[in-house]
């Protein structure tokens, strides 16, 4: 997807952890599909398993945004790519963020989320754009590598260039590996003999 | 040939190729193709890839350098089912993969079974030089032993199972250098709690950290293990260390390490991994471990740690730094500027890819033994595999441990993770040698102080949390 347009939904904390993203509880399944109810669980449920009323993925007002707001050092923790499955399934296709870990940026990118990582000054401003209208609206777009809003402000944002490749052609990084397989028997086989 | 550093030695041997694709170099660069010499596999993030290439008709390209094991699903109280359907399915399903594929499994009959960052090290399966990934982020463990080890997704585990190769970006490089000697009581533990604290837990993003410094040859290998475990919690994906007569001294002998002729070889190819003098890394800290207290964490990420015989800190800072500083607080119900000793522990957990191998056990053992936990702490020492299990009890720490009180389980992540049933309850403090006190990590609403194996036995013993230095000043006969 190479341009999203969504109202965004703010959790702009630092050092989000996957295991806030979604809690191992959630993660006995052999599927991908079916975690949006695991998505930050910890925050959404009382001690009941009931939502909490001040919940953001549950306000009605919230339901089918595309873009999540975060903070610092989005994803760090655990490797596992069910905090995208999750995000996936409950709808986000971008994060917006000050910056990502390293593995889940790529697994954001393996599952067609576009990992948006903006410099302290833009994300400091659309921090507060977001604060100042809780229905912002904003665009991703990833061919013009920036963020807008309706007032016309713009934030650039850089992507790796496979990663851009990946999210806006849906190049699909296994056939390439598999393309290359004469490559890997050559590499094999030179340093096994 | 220019001056290199490790990482970039191995990384450069296992360069496929370089040349950008057709389709993409419009665009620059692509990513580097990476051989991959070992894959490790768990139950948690691997049946997703299985269904892929199955998906695709695809089968394992080499089974042989792919290593299966259940580890964190798995139940810990001897003989116990798995917690519920989901789990046994879970479990199945590795067990049907493996089956099915060629790869060998270290199943729930094993008796070698253990946490995958545990056996692999244990069976000599990781090894100098070698790249190794795991669809789990404490793979950078086994840069322990001079090894580029890096945690990756699922889709990144079909990727390897299918080709034995990885898209990857070459990252930076990131020196720490630990210098002088660790005080009594102080462990490998602390240092890199206390590295996590210096340096923050996004620091090492992007970068592959290497651990240098007159204290590392010191350190055995399972403290090793320990530091570069916890590269992930400073945000790097691998962090490594220079392979030496210790790392060969470990190896020798182990099953599937290199025996004979093809051992020497191996010594002297391995002995040419480290950084040649004049290379330079992109960033580097140095950190005197000497001034390294016994360290503990009072927060809700790795980084908010402490020495234990001080306060927390007082809300300061800007807006951010406090913001999330009374969060955390909040969530583990404490107060700035307060201290931790003496305040009152419910579980104490021993164990984890961090600190669960025999090192770690005879730490706490040391502390526990001829004591007792305290009335109404629960404590539970749970080996990194069967084979830590084993010697343990061979050198009578089960006794010890049962003695004392605490429970001996049979290996598994378990209360690392609370994904096996293993877990605290809503607003419990726990004080575990795992690696992270994420909010609800150990289980929904539990609080987590991560700390050494010899400062979670002191806390055991007194019921609340306590400086192991005055254990062992006051040794037990
Ligand atoms: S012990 Fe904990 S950190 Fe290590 S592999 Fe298991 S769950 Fe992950």
């Amino acid at each position: 997807m190479s341009r999203i347009e969504s109202r965004v939904v703010s959790i702009v904390r630092d050092d989000i952890d996957t295991d806030q993203i979604i809690p191992a509880r959630y993660l006995r399944t052999t599927e991908k599909t079916g975690l949006a109810d695991g998505l930050f669980a910890g925050w959404r449920y009382d001690g009941n398993g009931d939502v909490k009323p001040d919940s953001v993925l549950d306000s009605p007002a919230n339901q089918g945004a595309k873009i999540l707001l975060s903070g610092q050092n989005f994803g760090c923790g655990s490797s596992r790519e069910h905090a995208a499955w999750a995000l996936l399934d409950w709808g986000f296709v971008a994060v917006i963020a000050r910056s990502f870990a390293d593995i889940f940026r790529e697994n954001a990118v393996k599952n067609g989320i576009v990992p948006v990582a903006l410099d302290a000054g833009d994300h400091a401003r659309l921090v507060a754009a977001a604060n100042a209208d809780g229905g912002l609206m904003v665009t991703v777009d990833v061919e013009a590598d920036n963020v807008r809003l309706a007032d016309g402000t713009t934030f650039a944002f850089a992507l790796d260039p496979f990663a851009k490749q990946c999210l806006v052609s849906g190049t699909d990084a296994l056939g390439y590996l598999m393309a290359r397989k004469a490559d890997i028997d050559r590499f094999e086989r030179e340093r096994e003999s | 040939m220019s001056h290199r550093t490790l990482f970039e030695k191995i990384w450069d041997a296992h360069v496929v190729s370089q040349a950008p694709p057709a389709d993409v170099s419009s665009h620059g660069v692509a990513p580097a193709m990476l051989y991959i010499d070992l894959h490790l596999v768990h139950e948690v993030t691997s049946p997703q890839a299985f269904s892929g290439l199955r998906n695709r008709g695809l089968s394992v390209r080499r089974p042989e350098r792919t290593l299966a094991t259940l580890d964190h699903s798995t139940p810990t109280i001897p003989g116990a089912p798995p917690i519920d359907e989901a789990a046994r399915a879970q479990l199945a399903a590795l067990a049907k993969n493996c089956d099915d594929t060629g790869v060998q499994l270290f199943g729930l009959e094993s008796d070698r079974r253990g946490i995958v960052h545990v056996i692999g090290p244990e069976m000599g399966a990781t090894q100098p030089g070698m790249t190794i990934v795991c669809g789990d982020s404490h793979t950078s463990t086994h840069g322990a032993f001079g090894a580029l080890a890096f945690g990756i997704g699922t889709t990144e585990v079909e990727h390897v199972l299918a080709t034995q190769c990885l898209l990857q970006k070459k990252p930076k490089t990131f020196e720490v250098r630990l210098e002088g000697e660790l005080s009594p009581g102080v462990t490998a533990k602390d240092v890199i709690l206390a590295v996590i604290a210096e340096i923050g837990v996004g620091a090492g993003a992007g970068h592959v950290i290497e651990y240098t410094g007159s204290l590392i040859p010191r350190l055995s290998m399972d403290e090793r293990m320990t530091i570069c475990n916890m590269s992930i919690e400073a945000g790097a994906r691998a962090g490594l260390m220079a392979p030496d007569e210790v790392t060969f001294a470990f190896l020798k002998g182990r099953e599937r390490a290199p025996s004979g002729d093809a051992w020497d070889a191996a010594v002297a190819r391995w002995s040419a991994l480290r950084t040649d003098p004049g290379a330079t890394y992109d960033r580097s800290v140095a950190i005197d471990v000497s001034a390294v207290k016994p360290m503990i964490t009072f927060g809700t990420n790795p980084g908010m740690g402490i020495a234990i015989d001080q306060p927390l800190p007082a809300s300061g800072g800007d807006d951010t730094t406090r913001g999330q500083l009374s969060r955390a607080l909040g969530y583990m119900a404490l107060s700035p500027g307060q201290p931790l000793l003496d305040h009152p522990v419910d579980c104490v957990f021993i164990g984890s890819c961090t600190n669960g191998r025999i090192s770690d056990l005879r730490a706490a053992a040391s502390i526990l033994r001829g004591r007792k936990v305290a009335e109404g702490v629960r404590a539970l020492v749970v080996p990194g595999s069967f084979g830590v299990k084993r010697q343990a009890e061979a050198e009578g720490l089960d006794q010890v441990f049962l003695a004392a009180g605490a429970q001996w389980r049979d290996p598994g992540c378990s209360m690392c993770l609370a994904m096996n049933g293993d877990k605290l309850s809503p607003g419990e403090y726990a004080v575990s040698t795992s690696n992270r006190n994420f909010e609800g990590r150990q289980g929904p609403g539990g609080r987590t102080f991560l700390a050494s194996p010899l400062t979670a036995a002191a806390c055991a013993v007194a019921g609340k949390v306590a400086d192991p230095r005055s254990f062992l000043a006051e040794a037990v006969s």
